[in-house]
């Protein structure tokens, strides 16, 4: 009998005024007992709706009916079919726009928490210690992967399971991409994403940090002097976008991008025991509304800001934020300043950071693509005092390789352009995630990495 | 892992190193630079490549002691590794089609002025080099330069060297004299870099100035290193690191190198805590 309770399992969680403070993960996982009742929820249905909303179409019934048999093994092999990074996707997938939305029992109630349960068979393998790997056959051919994010790693992993001799080149001192640099310790803990990059190194991926494709070495370098037999490239959208308001040079204006750097990359959280020191005042603004915004104001928060605001245009209806990250927020004691917009920041002699201006804005109608543009109400601006700003208002792709790259075609928003394979204009040089669609979500860009890895080897083989 | 093959102490406080790294050696340029992590705990700090071999694969970087890395830098020794250093980043120098230039080093810019005036003087510009110290005993690179150039002004604050004054007095005298250059190329502190540009505005003369400010990673993605230039912000790991001088925000450039200033001296106190346990 399937369990037909309304609500999902709610998931165990550090206390909110205990997990400010610190840095440890906020949510910890199903337990077997709660994996198992929340399994029972789903119907099992006959055509699974929640597939069509997973971008790598992981097979979500199946997974769930082995749960129930308690072959947790054997649904961390379901999912790995698909997907090879569960346990990153069950933590910071947006389910509830993907899967969720679809599942049946979301209609009336809540719908199976396939996120949590996806979570629970991957943190359950990795303690399993089961690690062993199947060492593929090589064929020969070599390709070089730029970039070890989500999307690298994805392509990196399918390629050479397929057995192509791949080495994937990473501009920063460590592998994993936004996985490591962006996303913080308490919503990702750093080690789950290393075991994730050690098991490609043990299938025989290499990883060569400290290397710049664009400027180490150029994409048709790679061919010529290299030998490799195709590039793929996965930099994503590294180059952050500042609002062009005055005073945003300022001392105590940040970039999210800078500010996690520090935090996350850099252990920031832990200086002095670390080198790179991360300042953070009393008063900290967030500019911006998505999960990246988000985990820079709960950053600041638990480093002993008292204040912390988020500020943003829309409302709260509109925030891009996963929904379960809003909440933790709000949890958190973040306060929302909803439906303002900074004009300008306002410094001392020392040209240190003392307040911003805020105007008030209201909602348009929507327009024809449904989203409701705001538009400043006049006379309604504020002076908030502020020591620090963290400008969250999203990232481009990193003209490097563009501006090193013959032949390779951008649009004007400086992405990648490419075909439904992921094959660039330039012969042999695919590319997929952020850097192909502008900053999107890990699965985008795994899914992007996937397919692009299916047609190189259709290409090359 | 990046070993350090030579290690040389040119003064009291700035010590030369060349590092095996041969990837960055391959594409290295005057006016690059690149970004050490000296071990898991370190920062990642920018040091612009002072001289570079493509055959033998080696970058070498001239190195001032006044923080924690720069000083944990100044223990190793011939043999010890660098955890991390990647580059060739920033733009090189445009160095191309000059005819007489000027180049002026600033204590620790001197490192950073000799590439350039090297490439010049390779690529046949008619070079004058303008090197200024506090004092004679830490006057760095006199026989390299030297060989560089045309014509060595060495200067010192003090006058221990027997020539009292800022490389701006002797740039000013240089113009006052009649000489003529297409450039002038100042690598210094900033305030040494702004008076250049003071002194060259009015003489019109274009200046390339090297901006060195806070960054991260080097690539474009943290922001840290920007840089008001013509009234837009540029980053310097990018765009820079060199720009026309006399379109800097100088005032902003000066502020934001005090961003960390404090957290500087924590670490380094820390690092003194550590060498006394």
């Amino acid at each position: 009998m399937p369990n037909m309770s309304l609500k999902k399992n709610p998931m165990p969680e550090q206390a909110a005024d205990v997990r400010n403070k610190n840095f440890f993960e906020v949510t910890c996982g199903y337990t077997e007992e709660m994996a198992l009742d929340e399994a029972q929820r789903c119907l099992n249905c006959k055509n699974p709706a929640c597939m069509e909303g997973c971008p790598v179409a992981v097979k979500i019934p199946d997974f769930i009916r082995l749960i129930l048999d308690r072959d947790f093994e054997g649904a961390y092999k379901k999912i790995t079919e698909t997907n090879s990074l569960p346990a990153v996707c069950g933590r910071v997938c947006p389910q509830e726009r993907q899967c969720e939305s679809r599942c049946v029992r979301g209609i009336k109630g809540e719908s199976v928490a396939i996120g949590r349960l996806e979570r629970f068979v991957a943190d359950r393998h990795l303690q399993s210690g089961d690690t062993a790997i199947d060492i593929p056959k090589p064929n020969g051919k070599k390709v070089a992967v730029i970039g070890s994010g989500p999307s690298g790693l994805t392509a990196a992993g399918d390629l050479a399971k397929l057995g192509y001799d791949v080495t994937i080149y990473e501009a920063f001192h460590t592998a994993g991409g936004v996985l490591m640099y962006g996303i913080p310790e308490f919503r990702l803990p750093k080690d789950i994403v290393q075991k994730e990059i050690d098991k490609l190194v043990k299938m025989g991926v290499k990883i060569e940090t400290n290397v710049i494709i664009g400027k180490t070495i150029l994409v048709d370098e790679l061919f010529d002097e290299f030998g490799y037999d195709a590039v793929y490239i996965g930099t994503g959208a590294g180059l952050p976008s500042f609002m062009g308001i005055e005073g945003e040079a300022l001392n105590g204006v940040y970039s999210a991008n800078e500010f996690l750097t520090r935090i996350n990359l850099m252990k920031g959280y832990k200086f002095p025991e670390y080198d790179t020191p991360v300042y953070v005042g009393k008063n900290v603004a967030v500019f911006g509304g998505g999960n990246v915004a988000m985990d820079a104001a709960r950053s600041a928060k638990r480093l002993g800001a008292e204040n912390v605001y988020i500020i943003y245009r829309r409302g709260k209806e509109e925030l891009p934020a996963r929904f379960e990250e809003v909440m933790h927020a709000e949890e958190e004691g973040i306060i929302f300043m909803l439906l303002k917009n900074p004009t300008r920041f306002i410094g001392d002699e020392k040209g240190k950071l003392t307040g911003v201006e805020l105007i008030s804005m209201k909602l348009d109608e929507p327009d024809e693509g449904g989203r409701r543009k705001p538009v400043p109400i006049e006379g309604s601006n504020e002076i908030v005092d502020i020591d620090t700003a963290i400008v969250s208002i999203g990232q481009t792709p990193n003209p490097l390789i563009k501006k090193t790259t013959d032949g390779l075609e951008t649009n004007k928003r400086g992405c990648i352009v490419t075909d439904e394979s992921g094959a660039t204009s330039k012969p042999l040089v695919y590319a997929g995630g952020d850097v192909v669609t502008g900053a999107a979500t890990v699965i985008l860009a795994m899914g992007a990495g996937k397919t692009a890895a299916k047609a190189i080897d259709e290409k090359l083989r | 892992m990046y070993k350090i093959l030579k290690k040389e102490e040119l003064n009291s406080q700035i010590f030369l190193m060349t590092v095996e790294a041969p990837l960055v050696a391959r594409r290295a340029q005057p006016g690059q630079f690149i970004i050490l992590r000296i071990d898991e705990y370190g920062e990642r700090v920018p040091f612009t490549i002072s001289d570079f071999d493509k055959d033998a694969g080696t970058v070498t970087i001239i190195v001032q002691t006044l923080g924690k890395t720069t000083k944990q830098l100044s223990e190793l020794s011939e043999g010890d590794c660098i955890l991390d250093f990647a580059g060739p980043l920033g733009m090189p120098t445009k160095l191309d089609g000059l005819k007489k230039v000027c180049v002026i080093g600033g204590g620790l810019g001197c490192a950073i002025a000799y590439p350039q005036a090297k490439k010049l003087k390779k690529l046949g510009a008619d070079v004058t080099v303008i090197s200024g110290f506090k004092t004679k005993d830490l006057i760095i690179l006199e026989n390299e330069l030297g060989l560089v150039s045309d014509k060595l002004v060495i200067t010192t604050d003090d006058g221990s060297n027997g020539t009292q004054g800022f490389v701006t007095d002797r740039l000013k005298e240089e113009l006052l004299s009649g000489e003529k250059f297409d450039e002038v190329i100042a690598i210094g502190p900033l305030p040494m870099m702004r008076a250049v540009c003071n002194v060259t505005k009015e003489y019109n003369i274009h200046t390339t100035v090297s901006m060195n400010p806070i960054m991260i990673d080097g690539t474009g993605m943290c922001g840290g290193c920007r840089v008001i230039v013509g009234g837009e912000t540029k980053f310097a790991c990018v765009d820079g690191p060199d720009f026309d001088g006399h379109l800097i925000d100088w005032e902003t450039a000066i502020n934001r190198q005090h961003m960390f200033k404090e957290y500087e001296q924590k670490s380094l106190h820390k690092c003194r805590v550590r060498d006394t346990l």
